[in-house]
C-alpha cells in the first residue's frame, strides 16, 4: 500500500533528532510537526520569521500579526523568537537550520529538484523553496512517486524549470525511501506491502536496488 | 516638518510626491505587516505603471492585489504571487511584468540596497531560471550568481509603534519584511498603530531606527487573515 500524507510526514518525523532546529514546508511537511517523536525537543522555523512556530490557536488566540509561511495562523512555543526575513534567510542560507522537508514535482539521479513552476499552467513563485535547497545540507524532499497516471517524478532529468541544482539527497515517496549519490537513485525502504518491481517499475531513473530493502516501520 | 519629527497628518501628505513609472518597496508578507492604508492611498492618487517590489502581491481585493484591480502596476517583483486571480490573468495576456525572487534573496536585495551594497553573490537560483543572464563566480568550490540590490523610490512600510522620531517597533511576524524595505526607499512612509513621544521607547528594543524613516503617519488597520486555521480549545 502506498503511504497516506500521514504515514509520509509519520515515516519523516523518524528522522528528527533531539535539539534540531527544522524548517517544514507547505504540505505533506507541515504534517510532520504532528509526528514529533515523545522525549524528543524540535524547534521549528517559518521562513517568513519565526523561530518556534507553536499550534495553532484557539478561536480566542487568533492574531493577525502570527502567521506562518504558509500565512496560517499559529502561536508561538516556549522560547520562541521573531525576526526580520532577512535575518531568517540568513538562517537558511548560512546552513544553520538541521534538516529542512519539502515538496517536489519532479527530482532526477542528479539531486536537481523541481518544485516551483509547471510553464504555461501553474505560475506562483517559489517563495523561499530556492534559498532552502541552496542552503541546507540535510534536506527531505516529500512527494508521490508517480503521477496519477502512472508518470514517474523521480527522473533520469527534470523536464521541468528548476528549483535547485545538485541539492537533493533524500527522497520519501508514498512508495519508497531513496538516497541519490554517484548519479543514481539508491532504493533504502519500502512503503509496508509494496514490492520492490512496483518501485522499480515506476521509477524513470537508474535506481539500484540492493538485496535486502525492508519495510519502512512505524 | 521640522527636525526630527516625521509625523504627517494627512495619508495625501504621507504619499506625496509619488509619480507615474516610480518603484515602490513594500513590507509584508502575505496580508500580515502590510501598509493598507498606505496602499489604498496610492489607489486613490491612481499613479500608474508602478514597479512594485514586495514578497506577495495581496489577494484580489485587499493588499496589493487592489493596485493590480487598478491597472496601476506595471511590473512586479516578487517570490510568490500565488492566490491571485487577477494577478495570473494580466500576467498570462502579457500586461504585467513579472520578474519572480526568491524569497531569501529578496529580503537580501532590499538590505543591501539600503546597506550601500550594491550587488552580492549568493548559491540561491543557481542552475535554474532565476541564474539566466547573471554573473556566475565559482568561490571555494560552489557555484554562486550575483544579484544586484534593489532600492525604491519610496518604501512603504507598517509598523506596531513609532516615535514621532520614526523610530520604529514591529510587532511578531508583522515584522518580515518591512525593516529591510525602510531601507531601501528614497522616501520611506511608515504607518503605524500608535505614536509615542520620543524617550518612551526602550532605546534597546527598537527594530529600526528613524534614520531610515522620512513620514510617518497613524492609521487604523483591518488586518485581515488570509488562512485563519484554529484548533479547538480543551477544557
Amino acid at each position: 500500500m502506498a503511504l497516506s500524507r500521514e504515514q509520509l510526514a509519520q515515516r519523516v518525523a523518524q528522522e528528527l533528532q533531539d535539539g534540531y532546529y527544522v524548517n517544514l514546508g507547505i504540505g505533506i511537511p507541515t504534517l510532520v510537526a504532528n509526528f514529533i517523536p515523545a522525549g524528543i525537543e524540535v524547534m521549528l522555523q517559518s521562513e517568513n520569521g519565526l523561530l518556534g512556530m507553536g499550534q495553532f490557536p484557539t478561536e480566542d488566540e487568533i492574531d493577525a500579526d502570527l502567521i506562518n509561511a504558509g500565512k496560517q495562523t499559529v502561536t508561538m512555543a516556549k522560547g520562541a523568537s521573531v525576526f526580520d526575513s532577512a535575518e531568517s534567510f540568513a538562517m537558511i542560507r548560512g546552513g544553520h537550520v538541521d534538516l529542512t522537508v519539502l515538496g517536489a514535482f519532479e527530482v532526477d539521479v542528479n539531486g536537481n529538484i523541481a518544485s516551483y513552476m509547471i510553464p504555461g499552467k501553474l505560475i506562483k513563485g517559489m517563495g523561499g523553496a530556492m534559498d532552502l535547497v541552496a542552503g541546507a545540507d540535510n534536506i527531505i524532499v516529500t512527494m508521490t512517486h508517480a503521477s496519477k497516471h502512472g508518470v514517474s517524478k523521480l527522473l533520469s532529468q527534470c523536464t521541468l524549470p528548476l528549483t535547485g541544482k545538485g541539492c537533493i539527497k533524500r527522497v520519501l515517496t508514498d512508495l519508497a525511501f531513496i538516497e541519490i549519490k554517484d548519479g543514481k537513485f539508491h532504493l533504502v525502504e519500502r512503503a509496508p506491502g509494496v514490492s520492490v518491481e512496483e518501485i522499480i517499475k515506476l521509477t524513470e531513473g537508474e535506481l539500484i536496488v540492493p538485496n535486502n530493502v525492508p519495510e519502512m516501520k512505524f | 516638518m521640522a527636525g526630527f519629527e516625521k509625523v504627517v497628518s494627512s495619508y495625501e501628505e504621507a504619499m506625496a510626491g509619488l509619480e507615474d513609472g516610480m518603484t515602490v518597496i513594500s513590507g509584508g508578507f502575505g496580508l500580515c505587516g502590510i501598509p493598507e492604508n498606505l496602499i489604498s492611498e496610492i489607489k486613490r492618487k491612481g499613479t500608474k505603471a508602478l514597479t512594485l517590489v514586495s514578497n506577495n502581491c495581496g489577494v484580489d481585493d485587499f493588499g496589493l492585489g487592489v493596485l493590480l484591480q487598478n491597472r496601476q502596476i506595471k511590473k512586479i517583483v516578487a517570490s510568490y504571487v500565488g492566490e491571485n486571480a487577477e494577478f495570473e490573468r494580466q500576467m498570462m495576456n502579457g500586461e504585467l511584468e513579472v520578474e519572480l525572487t526568491p524569497q531569501g534573496t529578496l529580503a537580501e536585495k532590499m538590505r543591501a540596497g539600503g546597506a550601500g551594497i550594491p550587488a552580492f553573490f549568493t548559491a540561491t537560483g543557481y542552475g535554474t531560471p532565476v541564474a539566466e543572464g547573471k554573473e556566475e563566480r565559482e568561490i571555494e568550490g560552489r557555484m554562486y550568481i550575483l544579484e544586484p540590490a534593489v532600492k525604491g523610490d519610496f518604501a512603504i512600510i507598517k509598523a506596531w509603534k513609532a516615535d514621532r522620531y520614526g523610530n520604529l517597533v514591529y510587532r511578531k511576524t508583522a515584522r518580515n519584511f518591512n525593516p529591510m524595505a525602510a531601507t531601501a526607499g528614497k522616501i520611506t512612509v511608515v504607518e503605524v498603530e500608535e505614536i509615542v513621544e520620543p524617550g518612551e521607547l526602550d532605546p534597546d528594543q527598537i527594530h529600526t531606527p528613524g534614520i531610515y524613516v522620512d513620514r510617518l503617519i497613524l492609521g487604523s488597520f483591518e488586518k485581515r487573515i488570509e488562512q485563519r486555521t484554529v484548533r479547538i480549545a480543551q477544557s
